[in-house]
């Protein structure tokens, strides 16, 4: 039996087809404005690369925040329900999931079951989620790819003290005409970040083991600088911004199953 | 070069019939704001000159050059002004001050003094803060509330929408009216969200004065917000660089149903004013005058 997961992100769409429990294939596609299309062009990439057609089919679930935005979904799982699904099959002893997406930062409790015990989301503010990053990236002229590596070769913490995207972003300029060094200035962006991730997260009660998904779980001075705030190590799945899009194909073969 | 939208006119004002040199106390009140910074001098609590310019990135040098400004076309100088009053987010850095008093205390003090004792709520609508502030009739502070956190509601939000849009800030206000009906509110609270948000509506369409209206009355309301949790008491008064935008402040009087009192001088120099006659008062303090 062959299903879609599609999930419809505030930055991009990730599809990805399962066949029983292997991955046939995964594609992203940016949202841009226009969502809809969007998901069906990540559909069609997957369908092409697995040489698939639509009837092929048996489900296709949706999740995202645009998961009403997809033509062509069977149904829909929540953002929080998909990730408590893929997680509980990937790393069955996580209790915690921490998903930091580019405009959302969720943390999840769930049972050994993969069921949503408790959750808490921050939808409202930049400032705990990728775009954050994304900005100050802006701000500091290095592609969003490298703040990662760079934040690691950092040897001083330098103090943020503004909490909002907006002010940060001008705070970093005067950290840069102040002469410090690019790569401290990205370690106390992922620091502020990991550090507003943190305290969502402490509001649900971190419970071992933690999971750390979504796009941002890529940038490694995100992650360490994470790690070193909730001072524990974190299970990252390979593709970490597919954790949605998995969960949405297990609910997709659920339903399928008649579930 | 880019034209910088943002960028909100500088300017200086002199009294025509003040003479300082008739003056028996001249104070000054220094106003270093994290986006903007005021110079207020007054002669016998007289307001004599002022000047608003922008901060730069070094406060001492900004307070040394808003000052310089307040006093360049009169033939007043420095060292003639008797006690100085350092304010704003950059008070400790006025080299020249004799102290410093906190930006809350002096707004309502110099919003007293611009509005008249009738006033009672404050709301200071800056480049990086906005504070909503109860007064007595002597100006002075029962009670506020504050929000430095977040640029929604503040000046540096409205800045970074004039940028997006390509509207000259002081034309803001009057251009966020041009629209047939009120649209919905912009409906992300986080500025970053909603110019994203906006680029969205203006790719479906939208006219820029539409999108404009959409983001002020979203930040009126988010004013309106911070203003309810301190309950609005009248008299009520607008200052900071916001008070000047009436897309902002008239949506703000129609979702409170409170009109705001008409401003006298800069909105701007609330701070700095207030600042100014803490130091007349710290004179005749020394003076023994009171």
């Amino acid at each position: 039996m062959t299903v879609v997961g599609i999930d419809c992100g505030a930055k991009n769409v990730k599809a990805l087809i399962l066949e029983e429990d292997k991955i046939l294939a995964k594609s992203s596609v940016l949202s841009g404005f226009d969502q809809k299309a969007a998901a069906q062009e990540a559909l069609d990439l997957v369908l092409k690369d697995a040489s698939l057609k639509k009837e092929d089919l048996a489900h296709i679930t949706a999740t995202g925040t645009g998961k009403e935005e997809v033509g062509f979904s069977l149904g829909t799982i929540t953002e929080v329900g998909a990730n408590a699904k893929a997680i509980n099959s990937l790393f069955p002893s996580v209790r915690t999931v921490i998903d930091v997406g580019a405009e959302e930062g969720r943390a999840i409790k769930i049972n050994d079951k993969g069921k949503v015990i408790d959750f808490a989301i921050n939808e409202k503010c930049a400032a705990g989620a990728g775009t954050f990053t994304e900005t100050m990236a802006r701000a500091l002229e290095i592609k969003l790819e490298e703040m990662g590596s760079l934040s690691l070769k950092s040897q001083k913490a330098v103090p943020m003290n503004a909490q909002c995207a907006v002010f940060a972003e001008s705070e970093v300029v005067s950290l840069i005409h102040a002469k410090h060094a690019k790569e401290d200035i990205v370690r106390a962006v992922h620091d502020a970040i990991a550090d507003r991730i943190a305290s969502m997260v402490r509001k649900i009660g971190i419970e071992k083991d933690v999971a750390l998904v979504g796009g941002v779980a890529r940038n490694i001075g995100f992650v360490d600088s994470l790690k070193r705030d909730l001072n524990l190590d974190l299970l990252i799945p390979d593709d970490p911004e597919f954790s949605c899009a998995l969960g949405a194909a297990f609910a997709a073969a659920e339903k399928a199953k008649g579930g | 070069m880019e034209k910088e939208y943002w960028r909100w006119p500088e300017s200086r004002w002199t009294s025509s019939d003040i003479d300082w040199k008739t003056g028996d106390i001249i104070s000054a009140g220094v106003d270093v704001g994290s986006v903007s910074s005021q110079a207020v001098v007054l002669v016998d609590g007289e307001l004599f000159c002022y000047s608003n310019y922008r901060t730069g990135s070094d406060s001492p040098e900004s307070a040394q050059k808003v000052m310089d400004k307040a006093l360049e076309e009169t033939d007043l100088t420095l060292e003639k002004i008797h006690h100085t009053v350092g304010t704003g987010y950059g008070r400790v850095n006025v080299p020249f001050a004799n102290r410093a008093i906190t930006e809350i205390a002096c707004h309502a003090r110099g919003a007293n003094f611009m509005y008249g004792p009738s006033v009672r709520t404050i709301l200071d609508m800056g480049g990086q803060d906005c504070k909503a502030i109860h007064c007595d009739e002597k100006g002075k502070v029962t009670n506020f509330l504050m929000n430095d956190k977040c640029a929604a509601g503040t000046g540096r939000g409205m800045e970074v929408f004039a940028d997006l849009l390509s509207i000259p800030i002081e034309e803001m206000g009057k251009l966020s009216f041009k629209v047939e009906k009120e649209p919905e509110p912009v409906s992300s609270t986080c500025v970053i969200f909603a110019k994203s948000e906006a680029v969205g509506l203006l790719r479906k369409g939208w006219p820029k004065e539409k999108v404009l209206a959409a983001y002020s009355s979203a930040m009126a309301h988010r004013v309106v917000e911070l203003l309810e949790r301190i309950k609005v008491e009248k008299d009520f008064a607008v200052t900071g660089g916001i008070a000047k935008n009436e897309g902002v402040v008239k949506r703000i009087e129609s979702e409170l149903k409170i009109e705001a009192l008409e401003p006298q001088h800069d909105t701007q120099i609330a701070g700095a004013l207030g600042a100014a006659l803490f130091a007349k008062a710290l004179v005749e303090k020394e003076r023994g005058l009171r």
